[in-house]
């Protein structure tokens, strides 16, 4: 008796069990793991949009879309690589930018000394949470011509560029300062040669004048978001450490070099990581601000991967910038991952 | 002496650094309250002069504003409650329920919460064209009604709660689905908060899923309807005051969430650092 009551819980169980967990299954498996295949296949082809991707007419074209970014010189190389430097070049930017700017905050929160933790943590941590689009229009306003950023400039005597309008790599623009060399007439040793259908000069220009203006609201609305993780570790911190150095006589620069800075490693990692995954995937921004103007240098990989499909209606092509995109990211995941697990 | 000049050295950098975190929103709002040779004349300026609500009557009168604000209410609300729902379901089957195949769910949750949203634009269309779906709220709302990352925050959630009560419940009598309804859901509740929040601000602010969804104006949420904007469906002029009316009218919601729930966010950034 008691024996058959198990068994039937057990059933119910079972039962139940999938019957929970069923809506979630269905919706993620129909509108996430069989777009994704769909994609594969469509990154295989050449279709235009037209019918279904599926149906017998859509030329099958291997691995042609692939290959086309990396082996073939013409438009798609070049646009896929200008935007693979664009972004590589933000990643470098944004990632120290927004963990020094996070961690320094959450430092100076952190002081025990000083009050009014809630309202600063608050007033950091705001931008985070509204909307990228929203923010993207008030960026936009303040970067325009006449607007706030080149006004604050002003008061120094600056006068502030035409940003979304600048296509001018700031390297180039930090070079030809110093007298190395001359933007209107780059060396030839650089423009002349080049590697995977960019010259080295356009490899070497640094983020574009336009694309620092994304870079500075990106930087803005992250930050916060990082300074809780890292004020959460600085709060887990036991304070017996810090005293413990006081004593010693190490002063305020040694205790945070040698006490609080390698406790932070593991938020130090943490927010590294989540960085380079997230700057990856900048898109909303681009699509407000920018489009990937001016000159192609606000273009990045997920934005030329919607441009490309939904704007030129190749969509073999789009899918399979999608799919070089995705293994990067993956790639950046399955690297925190392992270095997560394995941390002590 | 020395700690005060810390002090004040410490007081100096938060105010400055709260001034670039919140300037811009007192721009935002002073801006959406200008006229147009005002905000391109004294952008920086916290006071509109003169005055004027023109921009905002606009809003109402001269954009679909009030279509996309109705469609973002539609979409968020029933995301919200979905999402909280199945979540909930889902993570307690996860959690607490053996049947076969869970610990193979329960990885495969993990590796989706991995898929980054940008390189689903074009998977999500294919989906929505093939079955049909295009240009719907169907489309607009049903892809998007889960989500991996709560099903894992409640899973984490129920596994870290004592099985006591709902073992009692369940001795006493009551089925699988009445214990859960009635004895796990309300002692769930900090996280279905949070979860809540989340969802909210997540469907509030989507703007990938209802570009690749819709291309219908009439089917347009908040934030498509802004970027819209941006792109110069205005016609002359860049009508500064009324797109940044139409952002900060578009903000205030999750403003007001995030001012009442602040601890829930706050946790949830925490979360993510546990979980790695």
């Amino acid at each position: 008796m008691a024996d058959s009551k198990r068994t039937s819980t057990r059933s119910n169980e079972r039962l139940a069990g999938w019957l929970f967990i069923a809506p979630v299954v269905a919706v993620l498996g129909l509108f996430l793991v069989v777009p994704i295949l769909m994609a594969l296949w469509v990154s295989f082809t050449d279709w235009n949009g037209q019918g279904s991707p599926f149906q017998s007419g859509v030329p099958f074209a291997g691995l042609d879309n692939y290959t086309g970014l990396f082996a073939h010189d013409g438009l798609v190389r070049q646009n896929f690589m200008t935007s693979i430097r664009n972004n590589a070049y933000y990643v470098i930017v944004v990632v120290p930018l927004q963990t020094v700017l996070a961690l320094g905050l959450a430092l100076v929160v952190n002081n025990r000394m000083l009050k009014g933790k809630g309202f600063f943590r608050t007033a950091f941590y705001f931008p985070s949470v509204t909307s990228s689009v929203a923010i993207s229009v008030v960026f936009l306003f303040m970067f325009a011509n006449t607007g706030a950023i080149n006004e604050i400039l002003g008061f120094f005597g600056v006068s502030g560029p035409q940003w979304f309008a600048d296509p001018r790599g700031v390297l180039h623009l930090a070079l030809d300062a110093v007298g190395i060399v001359d933007v209107n007439a780059p060396p030839a040793a650089l423009s002349g040669h080049g590697l995977l259908g960019l010259s080295w000069w356009d490899w070497t220009s640094g983020p574009s004048v336009a694309m620092c203006a994304i870079i500075a609201l990106v930087v803005w609305t992250t930050s916060g978001t990082f300074m809780l993780m890292f004020l959460a570790a600085l709060q887990n911190i036991p304070t017996q450490l810090d005293e413990a150095g006081l004593i010693d006589g190490a002063t305020r620069w040694q205790r945070l070099r040698f006490v609080t800075l390698p406790q932070l490693r593991p938020t130090m990692f943490l927010v590294l990581t989540l960085g380079l995954i997230g700057t990856w995937q900048v898109f909303d921004q681009i699509y407000v601000m920018s489009k990937g103007n001016p000159a192609k240098t606000t273009l990045t990989p997920a934005y030329l991967s919607y441009s490309t499909a939904f704007r030129d209606f190749d969509y073999g092509s789009g899918a399979a910038i999608s799919f070089v995109l995705f293994l990067i990211i993956v790639s950046l995941t399955l690297l925190q991952r392992r270095a997560l697990r394995e941390r002590p | 002496m020395r700690t005060l000049t810390a002090r004040f050295a410490g007081y100096a950098i938060l105010v400055f650094f709260s001034l670039v975190f919140l300037y811009p929103f007192v721009i935002q709002i002073a801006t959406s309250f200008k006229t147009e040779a005002d905000a391109s004349a004294n952008p920086l300026s916290p006071i509109p002069h003169p005055f004027t609500t023109d921009s905002m009557t606009r809003i109402f009168d001269g954009t679909d504003f009030p279509t996309w604000l109705g469609n973002s209410i539609l979409v968020t609300v029933i995301v919200t409650a979905a999402r909280v729902l199945f979540s909930a379901m889902a993570g307690y089957a996860l959690s607490r329920l053996r049947f076969p195949g869970r610990r193979a769910l329960f990885a495969a949750m993990i590796g989706l919460m991995a898929v980054p949203g940008v390189v689903l634009l074009i998977p999500k269309f294919l989906v929505l064209n093939q079955l049909g779906l295009y240009n719907s709220y169907a489309g607009l709302i049903v892809p998007i009604l889960a989500d991996a990352a709560g099903v894992f925050i409640m899973k984490q959630f129920f596994d870290s709660v004592p099985v006591s009560v709902e073992e009692a419940a369940r001795i006493d009598g009551a089925g699988i689905f009445r214990t859960f309804w009635s004895v796990v859901l309300p002692t769930a509740r900090p996280a279905l908060i949070t979860l809540t929040i989340l969802s909210f601000q997540g469907s509030w602010n989507d703007f990938g899923h209802s570009l690749v969804a819709v291309q219908d104006p009439a089917l347009f949420t908040l934030p498509r309807g802004l970027a819209d904007l941006v792109s110069g469906s205005l016609g002359a002029g860049n009508q500064y005051p009324l797109k940044l009316g139409a952002a900060l009218l578009a903000t205030i919601p999750v403003a007001i969430i995030f001012m009442i729930f602040q601890r829930y966010f706050v946790r949830d950034a925490n979360d993510g650092a546990d979980k790695g």
